[in-house]
């Protein structure tokens, strides 16, 4: 059995559909808008403009807006980090979101702009018994959604304890979200009684009837929500418990694998330089799955110098720490020599340094990738190096100046030695 | 070996420094203990250890040591709680400062690692840290000076530059100079802190200077917290 038939497909390995959802990190109401937006690839204000105007058709785009809120799922949940930090997290040995002060101008313009609407609809249709109740209700339950979407976006983030329904309702149970379902209750309870006290000079039975119809009706607007969203949640908690057996399956593996090692650090335990280096490629693979989620593959620049690095430290037996530090840049040819000319230094360093550590240091800004291998070890005297010795000349800085980067090297005997490369590149 | 005895306080070349050490895994305290131990006395002297959160606040507000050497995730909460629950007893006690804090983390993650310094640790180390690195490490937090490995460095150059997506980074995020973004940058080549001197033309001093006030430009994330901190200082 070969490792690659145990190891599962990854889930982005199959095509996924796109889906749309709102968006949880830009809300203005209720993140339809944002969310749309991402997903037509529009720009935000476009989606908005689109509401607005399709409100003035007799409120459609209330209507949808409305809609989408109700049945658009949110995107928090699709989120996914590196299997050892999501550990921790859901054991509760991370610190939690930062909560903080949100920004309320948007609120307080949508508030201004409903009133606005509210009293030009009146000035022009004239007041109505309807139009206030509506209003209140309105606003009543709009605050019991967001509290509905705020609770979801606990049970989301708490994995650990059960949910009781008050929890499920209320969340942590800030303050704010009492406040949220007390106004929103208020709110929907005053528009029904407003609406039957305007009515009041019809018949008594008449009015009895209507009080029962919305408040059926009423309660189904505000349990909707709740309901719908329950039902979409297990189909989102069915998502991730298979998420989560497919990364027992890779834990399992990683696991063997690291056995493995263990048992072969075991057998060689006198041999120490062998002990080292396992335990070092172990470390590396370990590390780079459980944390960091960055490429060590041939396709960017970065993860190519990774990659160099760590076949280094194998089979030189000195430790290359890599530190990147910007944009990773896809490995176009203008590129390739820059990785190159940096893997030419990192087996100088390790060959004929004389030390056991290594530095690398690679940065990618707007115009330039520069690279800087750096060792502590013996260094050497550049102008007594014979001139019919090639390696740093050819290898490194001819190879950057023949495509058009720069390369030098400082090297101070008992100092160490320091490459530099530099690779401009152009946008295009 | 002789008895403890405290050379004069004061020197800093000669005290031990006293460490409370936080993590919940037992084998890798002991593992530490024993490290620490071994490279003689006089240098650092574990005080006591904790598990989680709870133990950990106890156990520091009892023995009051010199530096926390602290675990990154943690049952209760992680080292960041820790660090907050202790500043807010810290500044209620007001007169005696608190003791300052190093991770050291299995994890090298990038929000971890902001994520912990923006809590107020003065240094971030990965376990895979030698032992005399590692008390090299302590006393230098102990004497008031940043810990950046090459690493930490980098995160710090891409935390700035706004390309790591860190939960609480605000907008508000103070900028680098040209001259802290030159530390940073050197840091992360490898370099040492007097070879970094040499290299910029500027004393030592001035180097932790900078990346005092680097440490300060990412802890502080609001003008109110910047306030605060003013305010603790009586620079108001």
């Amino acid at each position: 059995m070969t490792t690659a038939d145990i190891l599962p497909p990854s889930p982005d390995a199959w095509p996924q559909p796109r889906r749309a959802a709102r968006d949880s990190e830009h809300p203005v109401l209720g993140g339809v808008a944002s969310g749309l937006a991402q997903h037509l690839a529009l720009p935000v204000l476009w989606v908005r403009v689109a509401f607005v105007a399709a409100t003035a058709l007799g409120g459609l785009g209330v209507a949808m807006y409305a809609a989408m809120w109700l049945f658009l799922p949110s995107d928090a949940r699709f989120e996914t980090a590196a299997p050892g930090l999501e550990g921790a997290t859901r054991t509760g040995k991370r610190p939690g979101p930062v909560s903080r002060l949100t920004d309320v101008g948007p609120a307080i313009a949508l508030g201004a702009l409903a009133l606005g609407l509210v009293l030009a609809f009146q000035a022009f249709v004239g007041a109505g018994g309807f139009l206030w109740p509506l209003v209140l209700a309105g606003v009543g339950v709009a605050l019991l959604w967001r509290q509905a979407d705020e609770a979801q976006r606990e049970r989301w983030l708490d994995t650990t304890g059960r949910m009781g329904p008050l929890r499920a309702i209320f969340g942590t149970g800030t303050w704010a979200s009492y406040l949220r379902m007390v106004a929103g209750a208020c709110l929907v309870a005053g528009a029904i009684t407003a609406f039957v006290l305007s009515n009041a000079d019809q018949s008594l039975t008449w009015d009895v009837a209507l009080t029962a119809v919305l408040g059926i009706l009423g309660l189904g607007v505000v349990l909707g929500p709740w309901v719908l969203r329950l039902a979409s949640d297990l189909g989102a908690e069915r998502a991730e418990r298979i998420r989560t057996q497919e990364r027992a399956d890779v834990a399992a593996h990683l696991h063997d694998s690291v056995l493995q090692t263990l048992a072969l650090i075991q057998k060689n335990a006198q041999d120490g330089a062998t002990v080292a280096r396992l335990a070092r490629a172990q470390e590396r693979e370990l590390r780079s799955w459980l944390y960091v989620g960055e490429s060590t593959g041939p396709e960017t620049t970065f993860g190519a110098v990774r990659e160099a690095a760590a076949r280094v430290e194998d089979e030189h037996g000195v430790s290359v720490d890599v530190v990147t530090v910007g944009e990773d840049p896809a490995l176009t040819e203008v590129l390739r020599p820059l990785v190159h000319a940096s893997r030419e230094a990192m087996v100088n360093a390790a060959k004929h340094a004389g030390t056991d550590r290594v530095d690398v240091y690679a940065e990618a800004g707007p115009d330039a990738v520069e690279l800087f291998v750096r060792d502590r070890g013996a260094g050497f005297d550049l102008a007594a190096v014979p001139g019919d010795r090639l390696g740093v000349r050819a290898s490194i800085v001819d190879r950057m100046e023949r495509h058009g980067g720069t390369a030098s090297v400082r090297s101070s005997p008992r100092e160490g030695t320091e490459v530099r490369l530099r690779m401009p590149v152009e946008e295009d | 070996m002789e008895s403890t005895t405290p050379t004069a306080p004061g020197t800093p070349g000669g005290t031990e420094v006293r460490v409370v050490l936080v993590d919940d895994h037992a084998m890798f305290r002991a593992g530490v203990r024993a490290e620490l131990g071994a490279l003689g006395p006089g240098l650092v002297h574990v005080v006591a250890e904790a598990a989680d959160v709870d133990e950990a606040v106890t156990a520091i507000a009892r023995h009051r040591p010199d530096v926390v050497l602290l675990d990154v995730h943690l049952p209760g909460g992680g080292g960041v709680e820790v660090m907050s629950r202790l500043q807010g007893s810290v500044t209620r006690a007001a007169d005696a400062p608190g003791p300052r804090f190093l991770a050291l983390s299995v994890s090298d993650a990038a929000e971890d690692v902001i994520g912990t310094i923006r809590g107020g640790a003065r240094g971030y180390v990965t376990k895979t840290i030698t032992g005399p690195e590692l008390v090299e490490a302590i006393r230098r937090v102990a004497e008031g000076d940043a810990v950046f490995s090459p690493r930490l460095a980098g995160f710090v150059l891409d935390a700035f530059a706004g390309s790591i997506q860190v939960t609480a980074v605000d907008e508000d995020l103070d900028r680098l100079t040209e001259r802290e973004r030159e530390v940073m940058r050197l840091i992360a080549r490898g370099y040492a802190y007097k070879e970094v001197a040499r290299e910029l033309f500027i004393s030592i001093k001035t180097v932790e200077t900078h990346m005092s006030s680097v440490l300060r430009k990412l802890q502080l994330s609001s003008r109110h917290q910047l306030t605060k901190w003013a305010s603790d200082r009586r620079l108001l």
